[in-house]
Order: structure tokens, then C-alpha cells, then sequence
């Protein structure tokens, strides 16, 4: 096991810059979860890790050495790969046994290890078959195999639950947790599925467009997004955004949306009245207005619900707002509703760069 | 839905049926209908001339004299003839020292047409003109690089001082036999490359990238990945090139004629020099028959080599 610093990388392919210096420090044993939309460059990190990629610019670390010249095999990594990887002309046993073949281990030594890999993955009874003669899952379980027999200092996941329908998805991603928490390697491991993110990791690498956003423990970034993107990328259903201007001459403030829409807001923000800004508000911070209670008034356009909770999608100011509910309430589209936002969960995020202000 | 082949099906547990209606919608006798043409075609061109020559072989037909059944009788005037024995250990050796060596070279070649490198579907396009220009005319370009005196070969070999009198490349009996070998083998590797360039293509970049993380090296990602998936094409592929080396004609008759002293004589131009040029159709088509068995056993031998690996049987569903 080891720790692993990225320290402001940069990767281009042929003129054009991906990963515009990117640093995160990652402490030994440690689950970290890059995460971002298509295209960031979570895949191409992860592979400047693993050495399939050059490191353009910037330095990686693993322990205490310098991996940036260090090929592959020496780095001892371990990736399982989205399509698996696995090798279809080996059976299972043999899948698991090519590195430390490869490495010229011991034989018995060899076998002891499959086999307390295949006992912890459950795989023994499929020790014998060839990847084609395998579910899905199974051969998700057979790629993490050969990564766990080598005991690696470092897990590389690319995305690794992508191909799994969901249902399976979601208790892969409760194995590998409990895999991780077994064998405690230090985990790098890749998503564009942010409840996956939040569910898996110990800090989340919110990644967009080649630079880090924000780096955090799933909760900490869930209430504390550093700006509109990470607020809007974490937590499902994405939390609502709306435009507007602050107004807050003394005592509790509101926010003006156009329209004749206001939407209330706590005490303490006279500092920025007039200012523009991005009030947002967490679906889940949208209840029923008590008689009194400031709140908005909406139009319900959709109701959806999913049994244990009500999602709720009403239009104010032209804009879709989306609220998700525990209790039921009797909605019907076409109906106005009065939606009043919690005061101390109502994020403002500066009009122009975006910043939590 | 229900097709007609099912309720028909489900008729015939009813009630019987008429037999146009179950020639018409059976899926059995579908099967046959479709099949039809096909099989047509097969019997026209293939089997009627493959009745034909052994037929023939079992005759003493002559060109413009019909002949009459003989028996085995030419089989065992070959047995007897030297020369017959002597074109069966020529096409042996010529088959399996051209096809090995179009195997490794072939395989080496497409290893490294499969490297990006500058240039690359022009140097494909390249490696693919042996297979392109017509087999008489590369014969008699190397006919004439084989030339006693005019020999490129020879010219440069003596400009570089290596040797001081002209190669008799055609004319000495071990000379000529490596000389269309080497021919044969620079015709066939365009074939043999390509076909293995485009299944090297077909293994998946990740499972080199696997291995890469597995810690293997250059030569054991071949040894290990490549090759062996690999296996089942290449098995395809060498069938196709120790059938058409062991029944090669062109090359040779356009070379040497089969000589000098019969040391390049192969059973296919053997048989058509007794044939054709020598008029005992009967002769030369039991030299053409006695191939038969030699390449059933390859055909067989490929049968079992190209019968699926276990880990490819069935549908894949990625
Ligand atoms: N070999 C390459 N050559 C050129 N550009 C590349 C190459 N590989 C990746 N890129 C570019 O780098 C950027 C990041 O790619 P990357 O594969 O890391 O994205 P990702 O975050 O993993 O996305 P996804 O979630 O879709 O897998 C993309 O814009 C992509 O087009
Ligand atoms: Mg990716």
C-alpha cells in the first residue's frame, strides 16, 4: 500500500491540453473516487497513474518515488478496465494467475494466492471456465480478481460497473466497498455516476473540463459546493438554479427573479444586496409553505412518484424547479403550489464566476 | 406472431396436411429450396470436374481416342515410374519449406504493419502488390532475375566481389528447387501477411494495455495474447496457403518447366506435361487424382485445427 500525490499534471495529446495541471494528494488506503462528465479526463488521469499514458508536465508519485519514468509493470498498479480486459483464451484460474506467472512466483505460492482471491470474490466455482462462459458480473468479479491476487500497492478502476445493468450495478459497487474496507489498498477509482461517487467514496475528485473543481468527503461537497458546478453535478436530483438579484434592506432578504418571482431568503446577506447572483436550492430543501411561512409560488407540471418519496416538478419564473418529498401530498398537474425553501440551505453562488459566496 | 412454418406445425398435430402446403411452408424444405442453387452451382462446377479427372484417371484415354476403363492399372504404372515419385518429394518439400517460410515471414510482416508508423496504408498497399500482379508475370519477372547471364542477383554479387562466376540459378537441380521456392514464397506473402494483419487488428487494444499492467513484456504479450488469439486465423490462412502451394502450376511451369531434370517437376505440372503436352489423358489425370488424398489430409488436418477453440465456441454477447 501506498500513497499516491499528483502533483500539478498536465497531459496533451499532440497541441491540444486535456489536464490543465491537476494535484491531489491521495493517503495511503484511502478510497478516492474521481468523478466528472464525459470527456474531463478522469480516464486519461487514471491512466497516467497506471503508465499507459505519458505524463506530459507535472509529477506522480507512489510512495515515495517518482513514477513519471517508471514503466508499468514496475509501478505496481493494478486496473480493472470498464470492458474487463480479460483474456479470452484463459480460463478464469489462468486470468488470475498471468501476472504472478509473468513474475515468475512460486507455484504453490501462486495458487494459494487465485484461490484466496477466487474465496473472496466468489469465484471458485468458476475457477475452470473460459471469460466467454461468464454473466456480466461474473466477469466484473474475475477482472477485480486478477487486480486483488497481485496485492498491489495502488487499485485502478476505470469505470469498472458501467456495463452491469442497475440492479447489479448497485451491488457491485456494495462488494467492492466492502472489498476495499477488507483489504484496505489505496483506490483510485473512475465514474462519470455521481451516486456512485458519493456512495464509495472516502473524498470525491470533482473533475471538469481537465481541472479539479473541488475535493472533498462526499457529505462536505454535497453541503458545501465550491461553486455552481459541483453544486449542480452532486446529489440527484440536481439541485435547482435560478438567476436574480439580492435584496436585503435590513432583516430577511429575498431574492428578485424577474417576473414579479421572488424566492425568500435568510438574515445576514445585506452585505450583498443589489448583487447578482445564482440562488440554488437542493430539491430536498423544498417543502410544503406552512400559512405565513415565505415561499414561491409554482405551477405543478409533472409529478413522478417512485414510492418513497414524490418527485415533483413545478415551473416558476419559466424556469423547472424540482422538489422531492418523503410525505405524500395529493398533487395534480396544473395545480399552484407554494414551495418554501429551508433558509439555512439555500446556497448563492457569485452571477459571473460561479464562486460560493 | 405466428409464422406460416409454425402454424403449420401446429396443423400437423391437427390434422394432416397436403404436401404442397408443407413443401411450401416447412422450414425443413424451405431449407432445401434455399440450399438449391447453391448446391446446383457446386455440382456444375465443382463435382462434375472432379468426376470427370478421376474417371479419367481410371482410363486409358488419350487426347482424340476415347479410352476404356483400366482399373488402378495407370496407379500402378506411376508406382513404378521415378520420375512420378520424384514430383511427389518435390511438391512435399516445396509445400511445407514455402509454407513455413511464408508463415514466419508473413506473420513477421504483419506484426509490423500492425506498429503505427508513418506512411502505413501506403506500405500496406505495398506488401500487397506480389499478391496483385499476375502470377505469370512475376514468373517471368524472376525468370529473368534467375537469368544465367543477365541475373541482378548475379550482377550484384560479383559488383560487391562475392562471387566470380554467375549463378546457374535454374540450371543445377538444388539451385533451381530453392530458386521457384523462393519465387513461390515472395508471391504468397502478401496473402498470408494481410489475412493476419487484419486478425491482429481484431484483438482488442485493452487486453494489451492488461497485460501491459500485468507486467508483461514485448515478446510475452505475443507469446501469451496475440498469439494464441491469433490461432484460430492463422489456422484458416495456412490451410488456404499449403492447399494452393501444394497445387501450384503457374510458377513453375512458367519458370522451369519442371526442370532442369525433372528436380522441379511438382505433381500439377507433371500432370499436365503427360497430359496435355504428352496426350495420355489418363496417365496425367491419375497423377492429379493421387493428390487427392494428400490434400484431403490437409483439408482434415485444418478441420480439427480450425473446429472453434473451446473459448471461442458459441455467441459472445460483447
Ligand atoms: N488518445 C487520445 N488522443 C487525443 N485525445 C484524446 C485521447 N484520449 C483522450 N483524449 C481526449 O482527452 C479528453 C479526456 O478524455 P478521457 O478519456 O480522459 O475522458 P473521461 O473523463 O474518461 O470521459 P468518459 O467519462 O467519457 O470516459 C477528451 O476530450 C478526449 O477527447
Ligand atoms: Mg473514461
Amino acid at each position: 500500500m501506498a500513497e499516491v500525490r499528483i502533483r500539478d499534471v498536465r497531459k496533451s495529446f499532440g497541441h491540444v491540453e486535456v489536464i490543465h495541471g491537476v494535484s491531489v494528494d491521495i493517503a495511503d488506503g484511502e478510497f478516492v473516487v474521481l468523478v466528472g462528465p464525459s470527456g474531463c479526463g478522469k480516464s486519461t488521469l487514471l491512466r497516467m497513474i497506471a503508465g499507459l499514458e505519458r505524463i506530459s508536465d507535472g509529477q506522480i508519485l507512489i510512495g515515495d518515488r517518482v513514477v513519471n519514468q517508471v514503466p508499468p509493470k514496475e509501478r505496481d498498479v493494478a486496473m480493472v478496465f470498464q470492458n474487463y480486459a480479460l483474456y479470452p483464451h484463459m480460463k478464469v484460474y489462468d486470468n488470475m494467475a498471468f501476472s504472478l506467472k509473468l513474475r515468475g512466483a512460486d507455484v504453490g505460492d501462486l495458487d494459494a494466492r487465485v484461490r484466496r482471491a477466487a474465496d473472496i470474490l466468489g469465484l471458485t466455482a468458476l475457477l475452470d471456465r473460459f471469460p466467454r462462459q461468464l454473466s456480466g458480473g461474473q466477469r466484473q468479479r474475475v477482472a477485480m480478481g486478477r487486480a486483488i491476487v497481485r496485492d498491489p500497492q495502488v487499485f485502478l478502476f476505470d469505470e469498472p460497473l458501467s456495463n452491469l445493468d442497475a440492479k447489479l450495478r448497485v451491488q457491485m459497487r456494495t462488494e467492492i466497498k466492502e472489498l476495499h474496507q477488507r483489504l484496505t489498498t489505496t483506490s483510485v477509482y473512475v465514474t462519470h455516476d455521481q451516486i456512485e461517487a458519493m456512495t464509495m467514496a472516502d473524498r470525491i475528485v470533482v473533475m471538469h473540463d481537465g481541472i479539479v473543481e473541488q475535493i472533498g468527503e462526499p457529505l462536505e461537497l454535497y453541503d458545501n459546493p465550491r461553486n455552481t458546478f459541483v453544486a449542480g453535478f452532486i446529489g440527484s436530483p440536481a439541485m435547482n438554479f435560478v438567476r436574480g438579484t439580492v435584496r436585503a434592506n435590513g432583516g430577511p432578504g429575498r431574492l428578485e427573479a424577474g417576473e414579479g418571482v421572488s424566492f425568500p431568503l435568510g438574515d445576514g446577506w445585506s452585505a450583498h444586496d443589489g448583487r447578482p447572483v445564482v440562488y440554488g436550492i437542493r430539491p430536498e430543501h423544498l417543502v410544503m409553505a406552512e400559512p405565513g411561512q415565505p415561499a414561491v409560488d409554482g405551477e405543478i407540471a409533472v409529478v413522478e412518484p417512485t414510492g418513497a418519496e414524490t418527485l415533483l416538478v413545478s415551473r416558476i419564473a419559466g424556469a423547472e424547479f424540482q422538489a422531492v418529498f418523503r410525505e405524500r401530498h395529493a398533487f395534480r398537474p396544473g395545480e399552484r403550489v407554494a414551495l418554501a425553501p429551508l433558509l439555512d440551505k439555500v446556497h448563492l453562488f457569485d452571477a459571473e464566476t460561479g464562486q460560493h459566496l | 406472431m405466428a409464422t406460416d412454418a409454425e402454424r403449420v406445425r401446429a396443423q400437423e398435430t391437427a390434422a394432416p396436411i397436403d404436401l404442397w402446403t408443407r413443401l411450401k411452408y416447412d422450414r425443413n424444405w424451405l431449407g432445401l429450396w434455399f440450399m438449391l442453387p447453391a448446391a446446383a452451382f457446386l455440382l456444375l462446377f465443382l463435382t462434375y470436374p472432379l468426376g470427370l479427372g478421376i474417371w479419367l484417371s481410371v482410363t486409358d484415354t488419350r487426347i482424340g481416342r476415347d479410352g476404356v476403363f483400366i482399373g488402378l492399372e495407370n496407379f500402378e504404372w506411376l508406382n513404378q515410374d521415378p520420375v512420378f515419385w520424384l514430383s511427389v518429394f518435390n511438391t512435399f518439400l516445396y509445400t511445407i519449406v514455402a509454407s513455413i517460410l511464408k508463415f514466419a515471414l508473413g506473420l513477421y510482416l504483419a506484426v509490423l504493419l500492425n506498429n503505427h508508423m508513418p506512411w502505413k496504408a501506403i506500405i500496406r498497399a505495398i506488401v500487397l502488390l506480389p499478391f496483385i500482379v499476375p502470377t505469370v508475370l512475376s514468373a517471368i519477372a524472376f525468370w529473368w532475375i534467375y537469368d544465367t547471364q543477365f541475373s541482378i542477383i548475379s550482377w550484384t554479387l560479383t559488383e560487391l566481389g562475392l562471387i566470380s562466376e554467375n549463378i546457374n540459378f535454374l540450371g543445377e537441380p538444388n539451385n533451381a528447387r530453392a530458386s521457384v521456392i523462393a519465387a513461390n514464397i515472395w508471391r504468397g506473402i502478401p496473402f498470408v501477411a494481410i489475412t493476419l494483419l487484419a486478425g491482429l487488428q481484431t484483438i482488442p487494444q485493452s487486453l494489451y494495455e492488461a497485460a501491459t499492467i500485468d507486467g508483461a513484456s514485448r515478446w510475452q504479450m505475443f507469446r501469451h495474447v496475440t498469439y494464441p488469439m491469433l490461432t484460430p486465423i492463422i489456422a484458416v490462412v495456412m490451410t488456404f496457403s499449403v492447399l494452393f502451394t501444394f497445387t501450384d502450376f503457374q510458377l513453375i511451369y512458367a519458370m522451369t518447366r519442371g526442370g532442369p531434370a525433372n528436380a522441379t517437376h511438382l505433381m500439377a505440372t507433371l500432370s499436365y506435361q503427360r497430359a496435355i503436352m504428352g496426350g495420355n489423358l489418363g496417365e496425367g489425370a491419375a497423377i492429379s487424382t493421387a493428390m487427392i488424398p494428400f490434400l484431403l489430409a490437409a483439408i482434415l488436418f485444418s478441420w480439427f485445427g480450425l473446429q472453434r477453440r473451446k473459448w471461442q465456441q458459441g455467441e459472445s454477447d460483447d
